[in-house]
């Protein structure tokens, strides 16, 4: 490291501090005049307002979101009881009930907006100062540390990835600790999320349990001890501290947003620049989404200059973030347009058919129609056919949002997924589950949205579309999704989770033109390509016996032919043979005709 | 039938799993090494911090005993061929009805003063690595002695850890007995713009002791001395049979091995590097400690043990390495001082760090061998072109067939193919570019 690296680190670290710190620089002042900003039902408006002078909060400093949350939900709740005994009393004229009612699911929001229009002091005030000295100095630190990368001479740059405490990864037991504890922390608070209601946290755990039984004893799992899952030495701490702090992030993103307030007052500027609008958490999330990959993107760049696949692999990913999952939402939204990021298929989009967004499709004119059509045709007709011609990679490492995170900011973790074989039968039981969840959802949806009819199979349709949202479209997908990267490698949701890896994985692994093929008798078995192979697939099983790889799971990255030190691998798309594609037939063969390469 | 396997490296590891897919015999791989096969070719890999020894083993641990295949850590001292029984070193006795020897190598050490030191060592050995990573901590520099394959690695792991490397070739250039003249330039060139301190035309002259047992200099035939904390020697390989002196094992530098590789003892077979050819092949060596000879030795020896006669036949020859960044692929007869009838037609590209060389014959006009340095080939479709001894103008239009170089990296067949006008005076056109379908039509066409 030289002293630009270190410099670039330094200012990097100052900038995270800060960043971690503008949460708790603002006090939260309830007044009439912040109240009057965030509600907009005058009935509720009024309400609260009561409620809130009533409880002595009006005008009250709090030091942190977190003594203020508890004080207003008191006060919500307050408000919410007496426009329901006001409404028993008689509704004033030409006011129906559901506009005047406050009713729970309104919290949420509520409690958001109030926290950010009563938020004083130092972020709130200088906005724009913050930003830089945050974000702004982040990218201006991690650019420092990388771009002397760009110096050095071309070739594989993966020392000491295994003695670096923020990627060595973890031992067994320590990763089975992160991940028994997410998983039962996340069910438990899904009662709280499903308000209280246990059967779909209960039903989950179920499942977990019964994959578990079907990997352990339908598969014969239970016999093999797995070896070389993860770290044999002292956890990586590093990791384990990103970890921490990439999970807390999302917690507090996707359930709790009002304690993130500081954050998000900091993207007002370029939300207002954008958009027209102040910036809600998702803004402010596809924000630094987009700078993440953009970034790290650079990184790629330096570390990949002697590889043309992977540069131009990295650009597709930055072009599509950066255009389709964030200025072009963003500028339809000015438009007054539905907005939509084009390259989200259902079912990763599990919200595409849910019917607000029929709704608001079907009533936006020529261009709702358009995007309603081109959602559909995406997913029935673009996956299958494109998939045919080039793998799933055409999506998942050059196009999706998930794997544009996964090849950028994941990448210095990709040798943490698992190789063993348990993990593949973990993964088959898993992914496909979630696709048929995802399916069984939104079929539920739409029975729902033609007929009418809430329950389906005494299951209420809303029900179950919520409960997807919270344990499949966030816990999974965020929380352990990107939580874990440290932990578990850069690809656990596309791996274990993502419905649309899925079904791009069925048509690859049965219909394709596309495979890695091997390279004659070259494998020397070193273990390269599995290390770094971030779906976990253990790609030297396949080269030291000269069988070309055909795996549902492969995301086409090609790292596995980029780090391979004999020019083993190599990915490639043919008609010829797509029917014996998984066949083993370049292979050295000794038999009693003597040696031959070709079967 | 039980049969024993000494040594659990490629050789004796492919043995075991051939012997499996074709019989029901009890097979016992006996090492002293380490519990489970792994590869030795990733021991760098190791000590750079890109694997973890975990990841060096090709097979998960269940894989033996689900294949039934019985894995024994003894370091067997002596072999009673009479009695068919192996006597490990802390009295353990295994018998067996048949055995392979795949004993492997020990790195060459030529009788210089002070070899046997503290922080000398080769690295061949899983204890060669650790012995290494032992040395390495606060290390102020290390020489290496030997320019060959194991030597550059070795400069790159230490290099890794921005450990200062003296290497030192005794040729005047580096790996020039089996590189062409401009390839092994640009292994130097290439070692030295790492910032190693390589040293051609420069011998070990002595190892100096530090007063307690240790290296902490070595002189070199020009009188220099050159202060370090470590020693690699990495001169060669030689088959690691000293065990087995005095025995009534026929050996020579190796032990020698029958086309059927078997030893002048009945039910003795031997594999790998420690074999010995009683009758090569012409062009090839009697030795040859190749990761890629040793699994086709131990898949033929699998044959022969389960009783159905197959010869030995390395097929034509392909190695492969990478020097640093470059990596380095041979198929065929590429020689380093070629021979009156071999031609060349040699392509460099301008960042001196790949290069394209086509080895054919000078009357006939056949293919004899490709040398790629920083490109890839696909074997199997040069293995076919020197097989069929198709003519170089007939290989030259198609060598698009055999780059095998990731999806959007530039081609450089047609620059070959210019090279070849231009020495010839001939008119040729590249017909085919990359790709997998152009490759296969031709391995699945007739011949």
């Amino acid at each position: 490291m030289n002293t630009l690296q270190k410099t670039g680190l330094a200012l990097f670290i100052i900038a995270l501090l800060l960043f971690t710190a503008t949460l708790g620089l603002d006090n939260y002042r309830l007044t009439e005049e912040s109240l009057t900003e965030a509600i907009g039902n005058e009935y509720h408006l009024e309400a609260i307002t009561a409620a809130a002078r009533e409880k002595g909060i009006l005008g009250k400093e709090y030091g942190s979101s977190f003594q203020f949350a508890p004080a207003f939900k008191k006060v919500l709740e307050s408000a919410q009881k007496s426009l329901n005994q006001q409404a028993k009393e008689g509704l004033p004229e030409g006011t129906s009930q559901w506009e005047y009612k406050m009713g729970s699911w309104l919290f949420k929001d509520y409690a958001f907006i109030a926290t950010k229009k009563s938020s004083t002091g130092p972020v709130s005030g200088n906005p724009l100062l913050f930003l830089f000295l945050t974000i702004g100095l982040a990218i201006v630190g991690g650019l420092l540390y990388i771009l002397p990368k760009f110096r050095a001479l071309p070739g594989i740059k993966h020392n000491h990835i295994y003695h670096n405490p923020m990627t060595r990864g973890l031992t067994p037991g320590w990763r089975g600790s992160f991940l028994g504890a997410a998983i039962i922390g996340l069910l438990l608070y899904g009662v709280y999320y499903m308000n209280d209601k246990y059967f779909w946290p209960a039903a989950t755990a179920v499942v977990a349990l019964l994959i578990t039984a079907l990997v352990f004893f339908y598969q014969g799992e239970a016999k093999h001890t797995p070896a070389r899952s993860a770290s044999p030495q002292v956890a990586g701490w590093l990791g384990i501290l990103t970890g921490v702090y990439l999970i807390g992030f999302y917690i507090l993103l996707y359930w709790v947003p009002q304690h993130i307030i500081g954050w998000i007052l900091m993207a007002d500027p370029v939300s207002r620049a954008l958009n027209g609008g102040e910036a809600s958490q998702w803004f402010l999330y596809g924000l630094l989404y987009t700078l993440v990959i953009l970034v790290m993107g650079v990184r790629m760049f330096a570390k990949y200059r002697h590889n043309r696949y992977q540069q131009i692999r990295t650009y597709s990913v930055m072009f599509f973030q950066l255009a389709f999952a964030f200025l072009i939402p963003e500028i339809l939204v000015r438009l007054n347009l539905p907005s939509m990021d084009l390259k989200n298929i259902w079912p990763l989009n599990y919200t595409f058919f849910f019917d607000w967004n029929i709704n608001n499709l079907i009533s936006s004119g020529a261009i709702g129609i358009f995007m309603l059509v081109w959602g559909i045709v995406l997913a029935a007709v673009a996956v299958p056919a494109i998939t045919y011609f080039y793998g799933k990679r055409w999506y998942c490492s050059w196009v999706c949002g998930c794997g544009g995170l996964a090849e950028t900011l994941g990448d210095p973790y990709r040798q943490l997924s698992d190789k063993s074989l348990r993990a593949w039968q973990y993964e088959r039981w898993i992914v496909h589950g979630v696709l048929a969840f995802a399916v069984v959802m939104t079929a539920l949806t739409l029975y729902t949205y033609f007929s009418g009819e809430k329950t389906v199979l005494s299951f209420n349709s809303n029900t179950v579309r919520t409960w997807y949202g919270f344990i499949i479209g966030s816990a999974f997908a965020g929380v352990v999704g990107t939580g874990f990267y440290p932990l578990m490698g850069n690809r656990v949701w596309c791996r274990f989770g993502c419905p649309l890896a899925a079904y791009l994985g069925l048509v690859q692994r049965f219909k394709s033109r596309f495979r890695i093929t091997t390279n004659g008798g070259q494998c020397i078995s070193c273990g390269n390509c599995s290390a770094y192979c971030e779906m976990g697939i253990d790609v030297r099983w396949y080269a030291q016996r000269g069988q070309d790889v055909v795996r549902a799971s492969c995301v086409g990255c090609g790292v596995c032919a980029a780090v391979c030190p004999r020019g083993v691998l190599r990915l490639e798309n043919s008609s010829m043979d797509v029917q014996e594609r998984a066949k083993a037939v370049r292979v050295i063969q000794v038999s009693k005709e003597g040696v031959k390469l070709v079967d | 039938m039980h049969v024993a396997i000494l040594g659990n490296g490629i050789a004796g590891i492919t043995a075991a799993r051939f012997i499996r897919k074709l019989s029901d015999h009890d097979i016992t791989v006996i090492s002293a090494e380490t519990d489970h096969f792994f590869s030795r070719t990733a021991l760098m890999y190791i000590y750079m911090g890109h694997l973890r020894y975990e990841d060096t083993k090709p097979y998960e641990d269940w894989f033996w005993d689900k294949n039934r295949i019985r894995l024994l850590r003894v370091y067997v001292e002596r072999i009673d061929f009479d009695g068919k029984k192996l006597y490990g070193s802390k009295g353990e006795e295994v018998a067996y009805d048949k055995l392979l020897l795949a004993t492997g190598s020990s790195p060459n050490k030529f009788g210089w003063p002070g070899q046997d030191l503290g922080g000398v060592s080769g690295l061949y050995s899983y204890q060669d690595l650790q012995n290494m990573e032992q040395f390495s901590d606060g290390l102020q520099r290390a020489v290496i002695v030997g320019g060959g394959l194991i030597g550059i690695e070795m400069a790159e792991m230490f290099h890794s850890r921005h450990i200062p490397v003296t290497f030192l070739v005794r040729e005047e250039s580096y790996w020039n007995a089996i590189l062409p003249p401009e390839e092994s330039a640009m292994v130097n060139r290439h070692i030295l713009e790492n910032g190693i301190d390589l040293r051609l035309s420069t011998e070990l002259r002595e190892i100096v002791d530090d007063g307690r047992g240790r290296a902490c200099a070595v002189i070199t035939s020009t009188g220099e001395r050159i202060a370090c904390g470590y020693v690699g020697l990495t001169a060669g390989v030689h088959p690691n049979i000293s065990f087995l002196n005095g025995t009534a094992l026929e050996t020579e530098r190796g032990i020698l091995a029958n086309d059927f590789l078997e030893t002048n003892i009945p039910d003795v077979y031997t594999a790998g590097d420690c074999m010995q050819l009683r009758n090569p092949q012409p062009g090839r060596r009697a030795i040859e400690a190749v990761w890629y000879t040793g699994r086709m030795a131990g898949e033929t020896a699998a044959y022969n043990i389960c009783g159905q006669k197959v010869a030995y036949d390395p097929g034509i020859w392909f190695n492969s390495a990478k020097f640093i960044d470059i990596e380095y692929q041979v198929y065929g007869d590429v020689q380093a001082q070629p021979p009156a009838n071999h031609a060349s037609v040699y392509w460099e590209h301008p960042d001196g760090r790949k290069s394209i060389r086509l080895v054919y014959d000078r009357e006939q006009g056949h293919i004899l061998g490709f040398n790629l340095m920083g490109v890839r080939y696909r074997h199997e479709v040069c293995e076919k072109w020197i097989r069929e001894q198709t003519h170089i103008e007939e290989v030259l239009p198609n060598l698009g067939i055999a780059n095998f170089d990731p999806e959007f990296y530039d081609e450089y067949d047609e620059q070959l193919v210019r090279l070849y006008n231009r020495q010839s005076g001939r008119g040729l056109k590249l017909k085919k570019r990359r790709g997998l379908a152009g490759a296969l039509r031709f391995l699945k066409s007739g011949g």
